[in-house]
Parts: C-alpha cells; structure tokens; sequence
C-alpha cells in the first residue's frame, strides 16, 4: 500500500514493473487516457473541459462510491477464492428494510441485514461445502423473493431517513459524505488485508486452503467471516443508495454486481484467489464509473456501451490478468 | 467426485454390466435429479385438468427447451472446471440474428437457419480463443464477452421485433405429426408405423437428436474426454499429453452451439428477436442452477449435459407446479429459491461421510 500510482509514461528505461503493480499502473494509465478522450471530446462539441473541473470528479467519486463499497467486500471474498452472486438483493434488502424501519435504527437495520445474509452465505460455503457460486445465487434468489413478497412487487413508500440522506449526499466542506465513507470502508478494508493475521489468513486460503488448514488456520471461520465482511459491505452500499434515491426500489442493486467483479479483476485481483491489493479494485472501480460517464457524455447507445465495456475488461486483462498456459 | 472419469479403468478385467453397482453409484447425483423431475411432473400431471394429454406435453416442452439447451451449453465449460457467464448473451444474439434472417423462400430459411447455428458456434469459438490464446480465466472472459455479444444483440434489435417463418415455427413447437403435416407429409403419418411417434412433442425430439448427434460422438473423441479429464485435473491432463488446447476451444465451440440453438429455438416459439438484458442474465444463471441439480460437479471433471437437462427440467417443473396449484405470483421468487437452496444444500450431507477431514477441501 506505500507505493502510489504513477501514469506509465514516467517510468524510466530498463526498469520493469513488478507484476503486483502493473494492474495500478495500467488501470490508471487507461483512466487519464479515458479523462483526456472526454475532455477532447467535450472540447470539441461543447468548447469547455467538463472533465477536468474538480466538481465533475467529485460527483464521479460520490456515485462511484456505492459501486466501489459493494466491490471492496466483492474483493475479500474473492481474495479466498469464492464469490458473492447475493450482493444485489443483499444491497436492495439492505435498503427496503432501512427505509421501511426508518427513525434512528434505519441505518442499524440495514447494515444488520447485509450482515446476516453474509453470515448465512458463509455457512453455506464454509461448513456445508456448497461452491459459493450456486449458494450465493440460491440466497440471492430467496432475499429476492423475499422483498418481493414484502413489497408486493411495487417500490416501497417508505423514504429513506434524513441520516440516510445525509451520508449519500451531503457535504463536508465541498467533499461529498459518501465519498468519506467510501474513504473509511477503504482504509477499513486496507487495514484487514494487510495488517492484521485475519488478512493474511485470506491470502493464504485463496492460495492453497489445505495447507492453510494444515498451518493452523480456523480456515471455516476465515471464510464465513469474509461472507460477513461481503454482506456487511453490500447492506451499506443499500443504504447509502436508498440515501442517495431518497427510497429503496426492486432491482435497485442488479446493476452493481457485474461492474463490481469487473472492477475487483480489473484492479489486479485473481479471479481463483490468494493475489491482489485494495488499491487496483479502487482504481478498477474509478476506471469503471468513469468510463460509464464519459460514454454516457458521448450518448453512446447501449449497444456500444455494452461491446466497450466487454472491450475494455478483455484488453485490460489481455495487458496484465493472463494466467498461465497450464493451471492446477 | 473428481474420479468419476479414472474409476471404471480401476477393475480391468470386469465388464460393463458387471459394475452396474459402480456405476449407480457414480450417477447417483444424476438418479436424485431424474427421480425429483418425475415426483414432481407427477404431481403436477395428476393435478392438471387436461394432465397426460400430448396438448399439456407439447407446451411443456416448448417452455422447458430453451432453458434445457442453454444448460447444456453451460455444461461443458463447466465439466472444465470453467464457467460461461456467455450463454444467456449467445442465445440472445442468435435470437436476435434469427429474427432478421429466418424468413423468405425455403432457401432463405435454410440459408438462414444455418448461419444461426453457425453464428452461435463462432460467438462460442471467440469465447475459446480468448480463454486459450488470451490466459484469461473463463468465468471473466466470458463475462467480457457476453457483454460484448449483448451490445451486438441490442444493435441488430434495438427493440423487440422482426419476424420468423411462420409455417416453421408452428411445427417448431407442435408434435411431430403436426410438423410433418405443415411441410406437406400428413401421408407418411396415416398409414405407416411411424404413427406412433407422431404424438411426441417436436422439441424432445430435438433435444434427443441433438444429444446423440452431437454430445454423443464428441463425448466419445479424444476431444471429449479431455475436457472431463481437464475438469479433473489440468496439470495431470498436461502432463499425459492431451490436446489442452483443442479441448477448450472444441469445448467453448460446442457450449456457444447449443446456446445458439437454444436462442434460434426462443426466437422461432415466439416469432421474434429481443435484446432482452434481464432475460439472458436470468437465463445464464438458471443454467448453472441446472447443471447442479442435474449433478455435473462445478468443481469439474464429472456430470454429463444429459443431467442437465433433466436439471432445466426440474426448474421449469417447479413453475409449472406454481400454477397448478396457484401459488401467489409474489411468493414464486421465494420458493424458486429456497428449492435451489435446499437442494444444492444436500450436497452438503456428504459431508458427514468424510474419513478425512483434507478431503474436505480440493
């Protein structure tokens, strides 16, 4: 975490990169290479440079921020190899039941919510041995049904509370609420994976969990943990973003899910586990918004927003995630 | 579970039929699915109010054939250890391309049909080469992909549309005496022994041909196995010399087939081509939900696209059941769910079997 990252063309000849920072290095090459396109192109149609002004980055960094919180918990779950298919409706229970409590226990409510489906996926995984794959997509299915069955479908009425509403859109001097709780969730996260035994444990399950087992590592509380931390992390992205809309509705966190993965890989972090730092999923999830923003700014249809987005992942990861030609 | 391919070479000198213990065990997962299916087909038939007529069969099979393929299709990167987050995306875009291209004169649908089936396999042959010549895991790979297949699909349908031949898509998704009669052979039906068969609904039919026609024979090659034995393991594969390679691109081949099929199928029942987003993700997810119940391990190496489909067949059975019996449309999502929660959960019993506890991990 010491080392800052630098756009590749101030790298001196002979040097190389080590492969830990090479995801740093190019995910952020390619977000000044993204800001400069915009800018260009802004520069042209409009005459002015939107981009850089510090307001438009900031706005980026506060709608980045729920989308950067679901990937910071995406990512600990990665790290040992398993994954979190439940994050949408976690984040979209995590928010109709915040707002549906209200008063001062809505935040309480909802971060209590993402925590108990994180637990009940760790379970799953950890002591009954289902691939979280399917397990984390059963408890999805169910936290569905379940708002849908305490909705009756529709979006509820109940608004998020004033508090909510604080943290995803108020200010502290000019900086967005929401980005100093993604701040915190970071730093929180940083600390987990680098300075404490809980951290390396991680590691070292998404490395080889038998011998993880065998060094002495309660390798089933590790990983029903980390579900924790996964569930923690989407029930506060729900309120924020209950916060941020004003009120929770259905489907409100399908569109997390998929940019959030994508974010985690595209930061460095490997898919099988055991390799990768918080700073590439934070530069992944910058990446990820802004492009979103910049193509949006170019009323890009759907269409081609879809085939850059799919694009943009393989070309990154064709740059620095290939793998091995044999593995296992 | 990973030694469900090496097993049956460990008592040479006994044949098949004297394992029959063997090999009921090793299918066990696959007996559980098939049973479950019955029970619940069974109900649903007896509480139907037109149950066990061919009217009721045709339009479950008709529901069940899309969802059955594109499990399928998610089947064989999935016996690799792999995962194709793709399949939904590929069954859209062939949708979608099938609404533009397959109508007109018999020539035109022929022509048609073939650059569907065609257009499938290559969007699976681009899965392949981006897995194998780019190194990049396939559950990522595909994720970029199928996004990239999506944005193709929403650019050839931008809203949904366009129009199949109609005289095809009635036979499509009637019985086989019906579509015989639509091409002008009711004859070949009165008289003959065919008769018979004539009641069957078109798409199992389809189903069947397509698993021995094309599962079938690359199950049995070298290709085939080696996908199994890369399931099981991909550094023992390597070293023994198998075809990697050629495994992975035949293997992603053959998955974005089928999900191709699968979308020509979709768009020929309902007579039209929709990018819809939320329907091919619903799709690609339903499908690893079947291949487990249909019991192909998601750690690789053992299953078999025949228990996927008897999986696809449970889910659909499920919904079919909630109509029968009425539930609240609202309640559907919870119960879909929680029988894929418990059932994936009963995998864990096995568990208690364990002598070791390293066994517990791969």
């Amino acid at each position: 975490m010491t080392t800052t990252a630098e756009p590749p063309l101030a790298r001196p000849r002979g040097w190389r990169l080590s492969p830990e920072d090479k995801p740093v290095v190019f995910a952020s090459g390619f977000v000044l290479l993204i800001l400069a396109a915009g800018t260009a192109y802004t520069l042209a149609t409009q005459g002015n440079a939107t981009l850089l002004q510090p307001q438009y980055l900031l706005q980026q960094l506060q709608v980045g921020a729920f989308l950067g919180i679901v990937a910071a918990g995406l990512m600990v779950v990665i790290l040992l190899g398993h994954i979190d298919l439940s994050a949408p409706w976690t984040l979209t229970a995590a928010a109709m039941m915040a707002t549906s409590i209200g008063g001062p226990w809505a935040i309480p409510t909802g971060l209590a919510v993402g925590l108990a489906v994180g637990l009940v996926n760790g379970i799953g995984v950890a002591y009954l041995r289902v691939p979280s794959m399917i397990f984390t997509l059963g408890v999805n299915a169910v936290m569905r049904g379940l708002m849908v069955a305490h909705t009756g479908g529709f979006a509820p009425q109940t608004a998020a509370t004033e508090w909510m509403q604080y943290l995803a859109v108020g200010r502290i001097a000019a900086i967005p609420v929401a980005v100093l709780v993604w701040a915190g969730v970071s730093v929180l996260v940083v600390v987990l994976l680098t300075r404490t035994a809980f951290g390396r444990a991680i590691y070292a399950i998404g490395n080889r969990e038998r011998a993880a087992y065998l060094s002495g590592i309660n390798t089933n509380g590790v990983i029903l943990a980390a579900f924790a931390v996964s569930g923690l992390a989407a029930g506060l992205a729900g309120v924020l973003l209950a916060g941020y809309s004003t009120k929770a509705y259905q489907g409100m966190g399908d569109v997390y899910l998929l940019p959030a993965i994508a974010a985690v890989v595209i930061g460095g972090t490997h898919i099988l586990g055991g390799r990768g730092r918080y700073l590439g999923t934070l530069v992944g999830v910058i990446l990820i918004v802004l492009l979103n923003s910049v193509l949006s700014i170019m009323q890009m249809p759907e269409a081609g927003r879809q085939v850059i987005y799919g694009a943009v992942i393989i070309g990154m990861l064709l740059v620095y995630g290939r793998g091995g030609k044999v593995t296992g | 579970m990973a030694d469900a391919v090496a097993a049956p070479a460990a008592r040479p000198g006994r044949r098949a039929g004297a394992n029959w213990g063997l090999r009921i065990r090793q299918r066990l997962d696959l007996l559980a699915a098939v049973a479950l299916f019955a029970a619940l087909y069974l109900v649903y038939q007896l509480n139907h109010p037109k149950g066990f007529t061919s009217q009721i069969f045709i339009q479950n099979a008709n529901e069940a054939f899309a969802l059955a393929l594109v499990a399928m299709a998610q089947t064989v990167p999935v016996l690799m250890a792999g995962l194709d987050l793709s399949v939904g995306a590929i069954m859209t875009l062939v949708g979608c391309i099938a609404s533009h291209i397959v109508s007109g004169g018999p020539a035109d649908i022929a022509l048609g049909l073939v650059v569907c089936v065609l257009a499938g396999a290559a969007c699976g042959f681009a899965n392949g080469c981006v897995v194998v010549y780019g190194r990049i895991q396939p559950i990522i790979a595909t994720l970029a992909t199928g996004a990239i297949y999506i944005g193709m699909a929403l650019f050839l349908r931008p809203t949904p549309g366009g129009k199949v031949d109609e005289d095809l898509s009635w036979a499509m998704a009637s019985d086989i005496g019906e579509a015989a009669a639509t091409f002008g052979f009711e004859e070949a039906f009165e008289t003959t022994w065919l008769r018979p068969i004539a009641v069957l609904p078109v798409p199992l039919v389809l189903l069947a041909l397509i698993v021995l026609l094309v599962w079938i024979p690359f199950n049995r090659t070298i290709t085939g196995r080696t996908v199994y034995a890369i399931g099981s393991s991909e550094g023992a594969a390597y070293m023994s010399g198998l075809p990697l390679d050629r495994a992975k691109l035949a293997a992603f081949t053959v998955a974005g087939l089928f999900a191709g099929l699968g979308g020509l199928f979709l768009a020929l029942q309902t007579s039209s081509g929709n990018a819809d987003l939320p329907q091919a993700g619903a799709y690609t997810l339903n499908s690893i939900a079947a291949v487990v119940i249909g019991g192909t391990s998601l750690l690789g190496g053992s299953g078999s696209v025949v228990g996927s489909i008897v999986g696809a067949f449970v889910l659909r059975t499920i919904s079919f059941n909630f109509r029968i019996f009425d539930v609240d449309p609202l309640l559907q999502p919870l119960f879909e769910g929680l029988v894929l929660l418990v059932a994936v959960s009963l995998s864990g019993l096995s568990m208690l079997r364990l002598s070791n506890r390293l066994e517990v991990f791969r």
